[in-house]
């Protein structure tokens, strides 16, 4: 089931078509709150890199990806499209769970949620942790529960329970 | 075939009793800091004293608990562990060589009959170079790029392993030279720029122990 409306946030991954029909690009979201919103649990440095570079990288392939995908569909290549799916499944995949991960954590997070089942991503790639934590995730695994936005989370609970 | 000499196989030894004694972690042949600038020594010493460290002690404890798990002929729990020891087995496999292709008197180009197995198999030095820099970069997430040895055909080949999957135990290549592109490997140095530390390391690439490895497994 789609999640609409109050999932807003957690709106599915589709570009806009433009007034000729033509699709547009897939963009990298802004952040709710600046890159050191969320120290000391997790440290600037590593959320603009992750967010500007690895995030931005996953959008840029993206659209790459799809724009060939399109001339392959156009030509009816059937070889050209399977071989573009891990390309669109890895770049669309890091575009869709980053946008998540984003929402999911905010300066104002922590606590607990009041009563209902969390919907949340946890990057655990060694690019979400490292500078800070280096080789120790399982440290980086306790300070994030320090920024994890439930507001988000149950909002996109709510919205695909219906 | 087995590679003896410059590729030992990693066997514990059996002690007096039989029993079978545990792995360990390989000492480097040089300090930390000897491949600076390319590979600082904070990596150096996170990647051997933390990770390759903690794969030595998973493969220990994992195979602690198949070894109970064959005892007790419970195949269920065997194949449960399968995962485990082929991370750590890997993990603890693909360093050990690592560690041996890295030299601080490494870079240049190989010599001999490496060299001319490169030219033949790749058309020169630098379509190898590049290729194996390539296949590295586009690595998905945690893997390393390979030189590995194709017995069957005689020939030098370039292929990438997901995660610690090893080369050997998952293609039946033999491993010469490994490229490790786990984040773990470059990030507090190179950040997300994974090309610029692929350019880097080809600065201490031991092309010694590479050689004596493609020698040993010719015959």
């Amino acid at each position: 089931m789609l999640c609409r409306a109050a999932c807003s946030t957690s709106r599915k991954l589709v570009p806009a078509l433009g007034s000729l029909g033509s699709r547009q690009k897939h963009s990298l979201p802004d952040l709710q709150y600046d890159y050191g919103a969320l120290e000391p649990y997790i440290n600037a440095q590593i959320m603009q890199l992750h967010h500007s570079k690895h995030h931005a990288a996953y959008v840029n392939n993206l659209n790459v990806t799809e724009e060939k995908y399109q001339e392959a569909l156009a030509k009816g290549d059937v070889t050209a499209q399977i071989a573009l799916q891990p390309a669109l499944k890895f770049n669309g995949g890091g575009h869709i769970n980053h946008t998540i991960f984003w929402t999911n954590l905010s300066p104002n997070g922590g606590g607990e949620p009041k009563g209902l089942i969390p919907l949340l991503g946890i990057d655990v790639w060694e690019h979400a942790y490292y500078l800070q934590y280096k080789n120790v995730r399982p440290d980086y695994l306790k300070a994030i529960w320090n920024v994890i936005n439930w507001e988000n989370v149950s909002e996109r609970y709510m919205a695909c329970k219906k | 075939m087995l590679c003896r000499a410059a590729c030992r196989k990693l066997v514990p030894a059996l002690g007096s009793l039989g029993s079978r004694q545990k792995h360990s972690l390989p000492d480097l042949q040089y300090d930390y800091g000897a491949l600076e600038p390319y590979i600082n020594a904070q990596i150096m010493q996170l990647h051997h004293s933390k990770h390759h460290a903690a794969y030595v002690n998973n493969l220990n404890v994992t195979e602690e608990k198949y070894q109970e798990a064959l005892a007790k002929g419970d195949v269920t729990a065997q194949i449960a562990l399968q995962p485990a020891l082929k991370f750590n087995g890997g993990g603890h496999i693909n360093h050990t060589i690592f560690w041996t292709n890295l030299s601080p008197n490494g870079g240049g180009e190989p010599k001999g009959e490496l060299l001319d197995a490169i030219k033949r198999d790749f058309g020169s030095f630098d379509k190898f170079k590049e290729k194996l820099t390539a296949v590295s970069a586009g690595v998905q997430g945690s893997g390393w790029g390979w030189l590995g040895f194709n017995k069957d055909q005689g020939r030098l080949q370039i292929v990438a392993c997901p995660n610690q999957d090893p080369l050997q135990g998952t293609t039946g290549l033999i491993p010469l030279l490994g490229i490790d592109v786990w984040e773990h490997a470059y990030y507090l140095q190179y950040k997300n720029v994974r090309p610029d530390y692929l350019k880097a390391i080809w600065n201490v690439i031991n092309w010694e122990n590479v050689s004596e490895r493609y020698m040993a497994c010719k015959k």
